[in-house]
């Protein structure tokens, strides 16, 4: 018998942790199960404004799923065939059901101040997001192949190069176009749309604002009371 | 016989826009904008359904 099997498979090799224990004792830390995927929440969430995040990350999953199809089949599927237009279609109302939820989504937070409570990174997030989905947007208008994106390309190609980025950022280029609106700006949406849900988690969903005599209008539970983190300690 | 293609409302004529002072919006645009802004009050004034925990009176 070897001399490594004398010591058997489960003794330690040391007392330090390495990075990969430290990792996740910190990721258990910042977001521990129950937190990640609550099976409670506090009782001012019952309202159908709280909705809209969620119909705003449906709709786009709905947009990526369908625009892996069309990637997968192929402009001439997507031009000339019965199914290739209503993926096609499928494509085109996701996202503007996704714009539609997401600006009532941004509406609610926006009056509700969301950002109290630690939650600015939570706040800019959502709002790179927006911005990226705008740009996610446009490229994909620019990759229509039809007249629609030939008129925008064009006007959008002076407004381009007045600020110095035309050459960098060719909006009459389809392939450039197409690479940004497949493959980097939905990439970079994902990140930012998980960045995002992540921190909703890590901080909680934001309190109501008080009322004019400063009551706030319902208390929390006592079991999301108990994980204060989500910063109730915000104004 | 009408293609397959073709859209449900005819759409081979200039847009309909309304003109306000300096503001210039077409009637689809503005429509759009009313339902959102009609689902937006909506949301905040209708009920929420009860969840489980609520019926147990919690």
């Amino acid at each position: 018998m070897s001399e490594a099997s004398d010591r058997g498979p489960a003794a330690p090799v040391g007392s330090r942790p390495g990075w990969t224990g430290t990792l996740r004792r910190g990721l258990t830390r910042l977001l521990p199960p129950d937190r990640l995927l609550p099976d409670k929440q506090p009782a001012y969430v019952t309202s159908w404004i709280y909705v809209f995040g969620v119909l705003t990350l449906s709709a786009l999953i709905v947009a990526l799923l369908s625009g892996g199809v069309l990637a997968l089949k192929g402009p001439a599927w997507w031009h000339y065939s019965a199914t290739g237009h209503f993926v096609n279609s499928t494509h085109l109302w996701s996202v503007e059901l996704f714009f539609a939820f997401m600006v009532i989504h941004l509406w609610g937070k926006f009056f509700m101040a969301a950002w109290r409570g630690r939650r600015a990174l939570t706040w800019i997030t959502g709002v790179l997001a927006f911005v990226g989905s705008i740009g996610t947007a446009f490229t994909g208008y620019l990759t229509q192949q039809n007249f629609d994106s030939q008129w925008i390309s064009t006007q959008a190609k002076d407004g381009l190069n007045s600020v110095g980025v035309g050459a960098f950022f060719n909006v009459t280029d389809f392939g450039q176009m197409l690479m940004w609106h497949i493959v980097l700006l939905p990439a970079i949406l994902a990140v930012l749309a998980a960045l995002h849900i992540l921190l909703v988690r890590i901080r909680g969903v934001v309190e109501p604002l008080p009322d004019a005599r400063g009551r706030r209008p319902s208390t929390p539970r006592p079991a999301d009371a108990d994980r204060s983190p989500n910063g109730s300690d915000d104004d | 016989m009408a293609s397959i293609d073709a859209a449900p409302i005819d759409l081979n004529h200039l847009g309909h826009y309304v003109h306000w002072g300096v503001i210039q919006i077409s009637w689809a645009n503005l429509i759009v904008i009313l339902l959102m802004v009609a689902l937006f009050v909506a949301a905040l004034l209708l009920p929420f359904p009860k969840g489980r925990d609520d019926e147990r009176g919690e």
